[in-house]
């Protein structure tokens, strides 16, 4: 289909601001009167708050107050494993236990040095296989895991069972969880390839450019907090419970995020906002509370790390047949995350396996709070099965592109616990596409070809991630000066998708962009409900919510041309700037006089009456404010059908040396199958970013905690070692299928997560492919253990360690 | 205890001399109060954790003299305030002292090479993150040492020279000026006394709160490399997790002068491996003499790592090390 906007690239309004250093992050704002607060935060893994003497650090000059837990729990605290805005009960180390505000932020500090903190240290634990088994320590003071409606538990297993999974074999113990489908007995036995291992990757911060600094202050009974988030609009209405103020008296501003991440999309994941915010409150100041890199990494969160044991079994023709996963999740210390469901959702989307079983049991730890990250769970369990669907291609003796095709999503297919319908899938088009841009066939035989010490390995990678969400809302209005106004809640992470998305109501109205505004920022500008922006979900919610709005005020436009200038509605149609008839095109009005009439009219086309019942609360809230003030298009998007996906499909060839653990990446591709494309430019971005993520989970990404005292060795850019420039190859070709989705009305679907989960998977099958055909069974391949494993060296490392090393 | 983040620089007096008898005068003068400032890439990190608290900070980069890279009747001299990125691209360096060159564009990242000076690379302070987290370790002053334990994160540790203390040496040009036989420079009140490269780094055994012999008071002004190894065959190499930014898990530095073939004399020195640059002594005697070939790199790349004590989980050292030797030799 031809489109005007859709598939086209575009300056989104952003660019300049963030070329010049102008557009602003919650840390640029200042304001008349503004104090500074710093955190003093749990210098334990887990511990009790016995007393806080803060006098001689309230005595200093400029300092000005001091917010405790018992500020903002003056009823005691949650008890839940949740992040807490602050606590004295804390289960990590660099858990916020209070803020302290000064007149500027050396003086906070050097108060934050005359506090006493008293702190009962309790046991603690950084492995769950620690906490699992019988005697071991509980990283909650109520057990080791939380139960949803029913509070802290504990789970226990027997020393054997446990060492008996540490060594590969299947766990035997009662899963927290569990869904299965298909004959799992049968599948095995349809097999004539059986692998079975043990696996393990590891958990890891976020380390976002951006840390999570907000600012706030109150103003005529309204708060007005500045900070960050993946949507604004989805963010601001819990945001405002935590905060402890009602939504209509809550302003929340976030005109740029640096790096969503995954848990930037709800405001449980991040209280922390709300310091600032009580703390104005209490001091009746403006606060600023930056938030430091090594703060960042504790606040920040994690990715879950799972243990695990998974056993596939493939058919001749390379089917697969059968997939059985028993996980064991980090839960971390505030109990979140859901990675081990969506690893094993991921699998039976990309391979379609015929008979599938998934467990999990689910512990905390006292480490980094676990939370959404980039594809969580697919990412990582897809570095996990790659090099498997190799290692299954050569006992079979299949060709590893075949193999992959076998079991590829398609049209028709369905996938996971409740075997739900894929909207569309293209996977072998993508396989294909990849393979083209890749010269597969012309590479392959390279494979495991040596020079001097260097060996090269190919590898084939594919991502997964459900792309697609319904049930939000769309607002756009027409300015009697024939401007549109596009209301849109969705964050401003880079990824240009608040822009993007918007044009497909530009679309409808068939506009020139240049007369089009996106409306953004701040909820005080009236916006709607978006989706959290996390889960790849972006382009198809918010086109689908965008291009409803747009038809809303479509159909209100020809209405009013019908009313003043005879016919049918359905008699009219528009050319971009005017409504006209479509038998005789003279007969029109510009889109600036029906907006101006609608003002006349008011009623529905100005949204004072007919508004949709069934919009969400900050919709309604933003569609009564601005009631009246134009033309408007409503919408409430009603529930689609069916799973959205995004797929993607990487290929690598890399030349690894023997001699240094060491490997130059000689090429990548990574190929996008996600509905139709709306912004080349952007999804060329997402591609490039999430490889060079996917080289991060892939190689070099984890976290430490060291296991004498539970503090973390890699707090810092430095130790977390995320992918430099020289880390990855200079050019990544990308590529997309580009065919439409039936479920969105532009045809398309969201891509982020699956783009890096494709290239973690490719370079884990690549390092395999050099070594022989080696699975580590573990993400990431550090360095280290290449070097081990071709000195056939074994380090005393604790099998399946979480959080630690593995050898 | 470790029970908060700073990144707010505390209030410290801050001295900027532009001679040298100001700067060292300051630093007689200050001691051990007088924290001395290069470029700043392992200085501002300590300062902001409050994990050294010294009363003033002595910049010694406004003092022209201690800059620039000349040739001397004996070699070169290079100052000690002089940017690792200008001695990376010296073309007096890369021509005679490749080694040098080479190893000082593998520090770090561009951004640090451009404001981190040779003298700071070189006296830098280990990067064992238990001491640099300020907890109370043999090296801050205290009675253990963390890595050092059955439960330990001792992935980047020692294998040689452990004494309480297994910090390794960070550095990427320490290694270099060993092999290139370079003598330190060292400045005072009471006038210059200089030091052999290989005698500049000390080991926890002779003193564990230190990495080098620089005592109160003194500076380290310049570098003197001389024409013995100019032009010779050399190789560096560094092996690091990330091929930007990271410190080596393994360096070697290596100088030949080869003659038919035949290796006449050598200099082999490891990074990372030891709290002090590792030379190779006897790896450099078994090929005096001999044929330079892969055969002879096979024989000998075993002799680099005796005597390793690797900890749990550095057992990749051994080997990588004996690799990086034998990739100097077969050159």
């Amino acid at each position: 289909m031809a489109y005007m906007h859709i598939g086209k690239d575009f300056v989104p309004p952003d660019v300049p601001g963030k070329v010049t250093g102008r557009i602003k992050y919650s840390e640029d704002y200042t304001r008349e009167g503004m104090v500074y607060a710093r955190l003093l935060t749990s210098p334990v893994p887990h511990g009790r708050v016995v007393n806080i003497d803060a006098s001689a650090a309230l005595a200093m000059d400029g300092v000005v107050g001091i917010l405790t837990a018992d500020d903002v729990y003056p009823d005691g605290e949650p008890q839940s494993t949740g992040l807490k805005i602050l606590t004295n009960e804390p289960t990590l180390v660099g858990e916020p236990i209070l803020a302290i505000a000064a007149v500027d932020e050396k003086t906070a500090e050097t108060a934050m040095a005359l506090i006493s903190l008293t702190i009962e240290r309790l046991p603690f634990v950084l492995d769950p296989l620690d906490s699992l088994r019988e005697g071991g320590a509980d990283a909650y003071s109520g057990g080791n895991t939380f139960v949803f409606r029913q509070g802290f538990a504990q789970e226990k297993w027997t020393s054997d069972q446990i060492t008996s999974f540490q060594n590969g074999r299947e766990p035997s113990a009662e899963p927290q969880q569990s869904w299965e489908y298909g004959d799992l007995e049968a599948g095995f036995a349809s097999s004539d390839f059986i692998y079975e291992t043990s696996f393990s990757t590891a958990g890891y911060p976020h380390m976002s450019m951006e840390p999570r600094s907000a600012m706030a202050y109150w103003e005529n009974g309204k708060c007005y907090l500045h900070g960050t988030s993946q949507s604004l609009t989805a963010l601001a209405e819990p945001m405002a419970n935590i905060v402890g103020v009602p939504l209509e008296d809550f302003v929340f501003i976030n005109e740029a995020t640096g790096g969503g991440f995954g848990q930037r999309s709800r405001a449980a994941s991040i209280p922390s906002m709300a310091i600032p915010a009580r703390f104005s409150q209490k001091i009746n100041r403006p606060v600023m509370m930056r938030v430091t890199r090594e703060e960042e990494f504790t606040i920040g969160g994690a990715r879950q790390g799972l243990q695990g044991w998974i056993k596939v079994g493939f058919k001749s023709n390379g089917a697969m047949a059968a997939m059985d996963m028993y996980c064991v999740s980090d839960s971390g210390g505030k109990g979140g995350g859901g990675d081990a469901n969506s690893a094993a959702a991921g699998v039976s989307a990309l391979y379609q396996a015929e008979a599938m079983r998934f467990r999990n049991t689910s512990i905390g730890t006292n480490t980094g709070h676990r939370g959404a990250q980039r594809g969580p769970g697919e990412n990582q369990i897809m570095a996990i099965v790659a090099p498997i669907m190799d290692k299954a291609a050569e006992a079979l003796g299949l060709d590893r592109l075949a193999i992959r095709k076998m079991n590829a999503a398609q049209n028709g297919d369905v996938s996971g616990s409740r075997s739900t319908p894929f909207t569309s899938a293209y996977m072998p088009e993508c396989l294909e596409q990849a393979a083209e841009q890749f010269d597969w066939d012309g590479r392959k035989s390279r494979a495991r070809q040596t020079n001097g010490s260097k060996v090269t390995g190919l590898g084939i990678g594919q991502g997964y991630h459900n792309a697609g969400r319904s049930g939000m809302d769309g607002i756009v209005r027409m300015l009697p000066n024939g401007r549109l106004q596009m209301h849109t809640g969705v964050g401003n992470l880079g990824t240009y998708s608040y822009a993007s998305t918007s044009r497909a109501a530009a679309e409808v109205l068939k506009m020139s962009w240049d007369d089009c505004d996106i409306v953004t920022g701040r909820t005080d500008r009236h916006l709607a409900i978006s989706s959290p922006q996390d889960g790849s979900n972006s382009i198809f919610t918010n086109t689908r919510t965008a291009y409803g709005a747009a038809q809303d005020m479509l159909a209100k436009m020809k209405e009013i041309a019908a009313m003043d200038l005879g016919g049918a509605a359905a008699d009219y149609d528009i050319d971009g700037s005017r409504v006209y008839q479509i038998t005789d095109d003279t007969v029109g009005m510009t889109y600036a006089a029906v907006a101006q009439r609608a003002l006349e009219l008011g009623g529905k086309f100005t949204g004072e009456a007919e508004v949709p019942e069934d919009l969400n609360s900050l919709t309604a809230l933003s569609v009564s404010r601005l009631a009246g003030s134009a033309l408007m298009g409503i919408y409430h998007d009603p529930r689609h059908a069916g799973n959205p996906p995004g797929f993607a499909v990487a290929m690598i060839e890399i030349e690894l040396d023997t001699e240094t653990g060491k490997f130059d990446i000689i090429e990548l591709v990574n190929i996008a199958e996600c509905g139709t494309v709306v912004h080349p430019q952007g999804l060329k971005n997402q591609l490039v970013g999430g490889a060079v993520w996917g080289i991060g989970l892939s190689v070099l990404e984890r976290h430490l905690y060291d296991p004498q005292n539970g503090i973390p060795a890699s707090t810092g850019f430095w130790q977390s070692k995320i992918p430099t420039y020289l880390d990855t190859p200079a050019n990544i070709g990308t590529g997309w299928v580009d065919l439409p989705d039936p479920e969105n009305p532009v045809g398309a679907r969201g891509i982020g997560e699956p783009s890096m989960g494709s290239v973690s998977a490719a370079l884990n099958a690549a390092i395999s492919d050099a070594l022989d055909g080696h699975l580590f069974d573990a993400a990431p391949v550090t360095t280290d253990m290449i070097i081990n494993h071709v000195a056939g060296i074994s380090e005393e490392a604790i099998p399946l360690a979480q959080n630690n090393f593995r050898g | 205890m470790v029970a908060t983040s700073h990144d707010v620089m505390p209030d410290i007096e801050l001295y900027q001399p532009t001679d040298e008898a100001t700067a060292l005068a300051l630093a007689n003068t200050l001691g051990s109060d007088g924290w001395l400032l290069g470029g700043g890439q392992d200085t501002y990190g300590w300062l902001k954790d409050r994990n050294k608290t010294p009363a003033a900070m002595i910049e010694l980069t406004q003092v022209d003299a201690w800059k620039g890279i000349k040739e001397t009747a004996d070699g070169v001299e290079i100052g000690a305030v002089t940017t690792i990125t200008e001695i990376a691209t010296n073309p007096l360096i890369q021509s005679r002292y490749a080694l040098l060159s080479t190893a000082a564009g593998r520090v770090a990242s561009p951004q640090i090479r451009n404001v981190g000076t040779l003298g700071g690379n070189l006296v830098q302070d280990t990067r064992c993150w238990y001491y640099r987290r300020g907890l109370d370790c043999y090296r801050a002053g205290g009675n253990i040492c963390y890595a050092d334990s059955p439960e330990g994160l001792n992935r980047e540790h020692a294998l040689f020279g452990s004494s309480r203390c297994v910090a390794v040496s960070p550095s990427d040009t320490a290694p270099a000026l060993v092999a290139l036989d370079a003598t330190m420079v060292v400045s005072s009140v009471g006038g210059q006394r200089l030091i052999a490269a290989q005698d500049f780094f000390v080991g926890p055994a002779r003193d564990i709160t230190h990495m080098t012999v620089l005592n109160e008071g003194e500076i380290l002004t310049a570098v003197r490399i001389p024409n013995t190894w100019a032009n010779a065959e050399f190789y560096f190499e560094k092996v690091a997790d990330r091929n930007v930014w990271d410190f080596a898990l393994v360096n070697v530095a290596a100088a030949f002068k080869v003659s038919g073939g035949t290796i006449e004399d050598a200099r082999i020195v490891c990074g990372a491996v030891e709290c002090v640059p590792r030379r190779l002594d006897a790896v450099e005697d078994a090929i005096r003499g001999q044929q330079r070939s892969e055969q002879l790199a096979e024989e000998v790349a075993s002799i680099a790592s005796a005597g390793a004590r690797p900890l749990n989980y550095n057992h990749f050292k051994v080997p990588l090390m004996e690799n990086l030797v034998k990739r100097a030799i077969r050159g």
